[in-house]
C-alpha cells in the first residue's frame, strides 16, 4: 500500500506533501525508513523530507495509538469550557496533548478549529464527532474504543 | 453524462435534467454539514433511506443528503419541499412521521419550532428567526442540491454564468463587471478583488495560477466550509470564471485535510467538471483551457497566509515571505498568482449573472454584497448566517441569534479570530462593514462573530488567543516568534496573580514592535485582540494587577 503511493509520486519532487500525506494517513506515522524511500523516489533530498514532515504538525514521526483523541481547543469550545473537558481527558488517559500511552492504545490531541463550534465543546475519537461533550460524559465515550 | 461542446449543449442538458423533475413532488433534505454530522444526522438520513423504501413512496417523496442549512445548533436539520417546512432535532424514531406526512403534503407539528419566548410556531424557513432576517443569496441553494451531483448544480442554474461569460463577454468585460460591482475580498483584508485580478492579468508571464483559498484557519469560523462542502460547483464556477478573465491555465483549491466530507465533494465535482468538459481543454467550445487541482493544508495556520499557501502547493515549507514581492505577480513558482477567498469565488457567478448593479444595490456604501458569518460562543442560535453588508450587529446578535442563553447579559463581540478583536456590548448598532469595524478595533476578518457573555474573563481570553498564535508562529522572523512569547509570558503572570506595575505599559510597546516588525499578518495582527481588550477592557487588566499585587504582598 504504502509502496503504491510512493511509486504514485516517483520522480515529482513537487508532491512531497502529497505522498506524505497520503502515508499518513495509511500508516498513522512515519517511520524513517519509509521517509528515506520517499525522498529516494521523489528525488528530494532526505532533509528537505525531514523538514515537511517535522514542520507540519499532521505528520508524526512517531508511531500512534490506534485511537486518536482529540479535543476541540477553538475560541468557541474555549469559551464553553474545552480545558475543563482536556484536563479531564488527560485525566482518564494519563497523556498530555501529543502523547501516545505505552499500550499504543489513544493518543491524545488539541485541535483547532474544527468547524463545528455551535455543538461545541467537542470530543473527536478517529473522526467521529461527539458535540456538546461534557468532562463527566467524555468517559463513558473513550469506553466504547478499545 | 457526455462532454459538451457548446453553451447551447450545456443549456439543452438543463432543460432535460429539469424536464425529468417535478417541482412539486415532495423532497425531504437532510442536513449532512459539520454540526448536524456531529450529532448523528448520518442515523438520521439512514432511517430516511430505509423508512422510504419501507412505506413504498420512493415515487412520491424524493430525498437528498445536503450540506449545511445554517441552523447549526439545531441539528439534525431536515428540510421538506416544496415551502421549505423545517424539522428541528430530528430523531431516527421520528422519520416514519416525517414521511408519511411528506408524501400527503402534510406537516408533523411537533417538530417546528417553536419560539422559546411566545411559543409562536413557525412552520416554514420563511417564518423561522434565525432565517427570516437572512439574504441567503451564497447558501441558499446549499439546501436543494446533493452537492456530489453536477446534475443538481445544473438544476438550479449552475455554469450559467460561466457559459455568459464565454459566450457573450470578452475577458475583458468579465473583469470590468467584478471591478465595477466592487466585490471585496473576504478572506480578511477587503482589498478589491477587480484589481487584484487585473494586476495578475496584466503581469508579463504567460503562465498564471488562480487559487481559491480555502484553509480556513480562523478560529470559530466555519462558513467556508459549509459552502465548500455544501456547494463545491459554485465555488469552481467562480474560479473558471476568474480564471478565464486573468488568462490563468491552472487554478488550486487549497483546503483542511482534516474534514472528509469536504475532500469527497471537491473530488468528485472537479472529476464531473471535467468529465462535462467544463474544465480541460476548449472549454464548451470557446478555446479557453483551464484545469484545477485540490491541494490540502497539513495542520498548520500561518499556511492560510496567501504567500505561505503557495510555498505549500510548491511542495515547500509554508514560509511568508515579505509583502512587498506581489503574489499576484510574482507567487507559486515566482509565476503571477491570483488567490481569494472562497467566499470572494462564490460571489463570482451571480454578478456575472445578473450583473454588477444588481451587486452593489446590496450592502453598505462601501462594502458591497452580502457576507457570511459564523455565529457562535454564548448565543442561543448559532450557526452560518447570510446578511447584507451594512446590517446591524444587532440583528445579527439578536434578531437571528436570539441574544444570550439562561438570560445572562452579553458583554463583548469579537470578531475575526486569534487575529481580530473584541468590542463591548455598547457598540452593537455598528454595522457589519469592512472599514468601519476595522475602526472599531474588531476587523471582521473572515467572518467569525463570537458572543461573549458577562462572565468572560477578558484577560483570560488575550491569554489564550496568544498562547493559539505562539504555537502557529512559523518561526522565520523574530518579532513575531519572541514578541509574542514575551506577550504571552505577561498575561500569564498577571492572571496567575503576579502582575507587576508597568505590564499594560510593556505590553503596549510589545504591541507595537510585534506589528511593526514583523513579516506578515500572523505577526503583525498577533496583537491586534490585544489592543482592542486594552483599548476597551483596560479597568479589568488595572483591577486584576492591582489585586494580585496586594495578594502578593499579603503572601510576604
Amino acid at each position: 500500500m504504502i509502496d503504491g503511493i510512493i511509486e504514485k509520486y516517483r520522480g515529482k519532487p513537487g508532491a512531497l506533501i502529497h505522498a506524505l500525506t497520503e502515508i499518513q494517513h495509511e500508516n498513522r506515522w512515519l517511520p524513517r525508513e519509509i521517509m528515506q524511500k520517499v525522498a529516494d523516489a521523489l528525488e528530494v533530498p532526505f532533509s528537505q523530507a525531514m523538514q515537511i514532515a517535522s514542520f507540519y504538525k499532521t505528520f508524526s514521526l512517531t508511531p500512534k495509538g490506534r485511537h486518536e483523541v482529540h479535543v476541540c481547543t477553538g475560541m468557541t469550545c474555549h469559551l464553553r469550557g474545552a480545558a475543563k473537558l482536556m484536563a479531564k481527558l488527560e485525566e482518564i488517559t494519563g497523556l498530555k496533548p501529543g502523547e501516545t500511552d505505552t499500550q499504543a492504545k489513544f493518543t491524545l490531541e488539541a485541535g483547532s478549529c474544527l468547524g463545528s463550534c455551535s455543538i461545541g465543546p467537542e470530543l473527536i475519537v478517529d473522526g467521529k464527532h461527539y458535540g456538546r461533550m461534557t468532562p463527566e460524559r467524555a468517559a463513558d465515550v473513550l469506553k466504547q474504543y478499545e | 453524462m457526455p462532454s459538451l461542446q457548446t453553451t447551447a449543449e450545456l443549456e439543452e442538458l438543463r432543460e432535460q435534467i429539469r424536464a425529468a423533475r417535478d417541482p412539486s413532488k415532495p423532497c425531504i433534505a437532510v442536513c449532512g454539514g459539520a454540526a448536524c454530522d456531529g450529532l448523528d444526522s448520518a442515523a438520521v438520513a439512514a432511517a430516511f433511506a430505509a423508512e422510504i423504501a419501507a412505506q413504498g413512496v420512493a415515487a412520491k417523496v424524493d430525498f437528498r443528503i445536503t450540506g449545511c442549512h445554517g441552523y447549526c445548533n439545531k441539528g439534525p436539520n431536515v428540510l421538506v419541499g416544496p415551502g421549505d417546512v423545517c424539522y428541528f432535532e430530528v430523531k431516527p424514531e421520528d422519520v416514519p412521521e416525517v414521511v408519511a406526512s411528506a408524501a400527503k403534503g402534510e406537516v408533523v407539528d411537533r417538530l417546528v419550532y417553536r419560539d422559546p419566548a411566545t411559543g409562536e410556531k413557525a412552520v416554514h424557513m420563511s417564518e423561522v428567526p434565525f432565517y427570516k432576517h437572512q439574504m441567503r443569496i451564497l447558501i441558499g441553494d446549499i439546501p436543494r442540491i446533493d452537492p456530489t451531483r453536477i446534475a443538481d448544480y445544473l438544476a438550479v442554474g449552475g455554469y450559467s454564468a460561466l457559459a455568459k461569460a464565454l459566450s457573450q463577454m470578452t475577458s475583458d468585460q468579465v473583469l470590468q463587471e467584478v471591478k465595477k460591482a466592487n466585490l471585496r475580498g473576504r478572506g480578511g483584508g477587503g482589498f478589491p478583488a477587480g484589481l487584484k485580478w487585473e494586476t495578475t492579468k496584466n503581469a508579463p508571464e504567460k503562465t498564471k495560477y488562480v487559487i481559491v483559498n480555502g484553509h480556513e484557519g480562523e478560529s470559530g469560523a466555519f462558513m467556508d466550509r459549509a459552502m465548500l462542502t455544501g456547494n463545491p460547483h459554485r465555488v469552481l464556477e467562480g474560479l473558471i470564471i476568474g480564471a478565464y478573465a486573468i488568462g490563468a491555465q491552472q487554478g488550486y483549491i487549497y483546503t483542511r485535510h482534516d474534514s472528509p466530507s469536504m475532500a469527497r465533494h471537491i473530488t468528485a465535482a472537479l472529476e464531473q467538471a471535467k468529465e462535462l468538459g467544463l474544465l480541460g481543454k476548449n472549454i464548451l467550445g470557446s478555446g479557453f483551457d483551464f484545469d484545477v487541482e485540490l491541494h490540502f493544508d497539513v495542520g498548520i495556520f500561518v499556511s492560510g497566509e496567501s504567500s505561505a499557501l503557495m510555498r505549500s502547493i510548491e511542495g515547500n515549507t509554508p514560509e511568508p515571505r515579505p509583502k512587498y514581492i506581489r503574489t499576484s505577480v510574482s507567487g507559486i513558482w515566482d509565476k503571477p498568482s491570483n488567490l481569494n477567498n472562497v467566499e470572494t469565488w462564490a460571489n463570482v457567478p451571480e454578478i456575472i449573472n445578473r450583473g454588477a448593479d444588481w451587486f452593489t444595490s446590496i450592502g453598505s456604501e462601501k462594502s458591497k454584497g452580502t457576507k457570511l458569518v459564523s455565529l457562535s460562543g454564548h448565543v442561543v442560535n448559532s450557526g452560518v448566517v447570510e446578511v447584507p453588508m451594512g446590517t446591524p450587529l444587532r440583528t445579527i446578535v439578536f434578531d437571528i441569534g436570539g441574544g444570550v442563553p439562561e438570560g445572562r447579559a452579553p458583554k463583548a463581540i469579537h470578531f475575526g479570530g486569534a487575529m481580530g478583536g473584541s468590542i463591548p456590548i455598547s457598540m452593537i448598532d455598528a454595522p457589519l462593514d469592512f472599514d468601519g469595524m476595522a475602526k472599531l478595533g474588531a476587523p471582521i476578518g473572515a467572518g467569525g462573530l463570537l458572543v461573549m457573555d458577562e462572565d468572560t474573563d477578558m484577560i483570560e481570553m488575550a491569554r489564550y488567543l496568544l498562547d493559539f498564535l505562539v504555537k502557529e508562529s512559523c518561526g522565520k522572523c523574530t518579532p513575531c516568534r519572541e514578541g509574542m512569547y514575551q506577550m504571552l509570558k505577561i498575561l500569564t503572570n498577571i492572571i496567575e496573580g503576579k502582575g507587576r506595575k508597568f505590564d499594560l505599559e510593556r505590553l503596549a510597546d510589545l504591541t507595537e514592535v510585534t506589528s511593526l516588525g514583523s513579516l506578515c499578518a500572523l505577526g503583525k495582527t498577533s496583537s491586534d485582540p490585544l489592543k482592542s481588550m486594552l483599548r476597551y477592557f483596560k479597568p479589568e487588566f488595572e483591577a486584576r494587577i492591582a489585586a494580585g499585587s496586594a495578594a502578593g504582598s499579603e503572601a510576604k
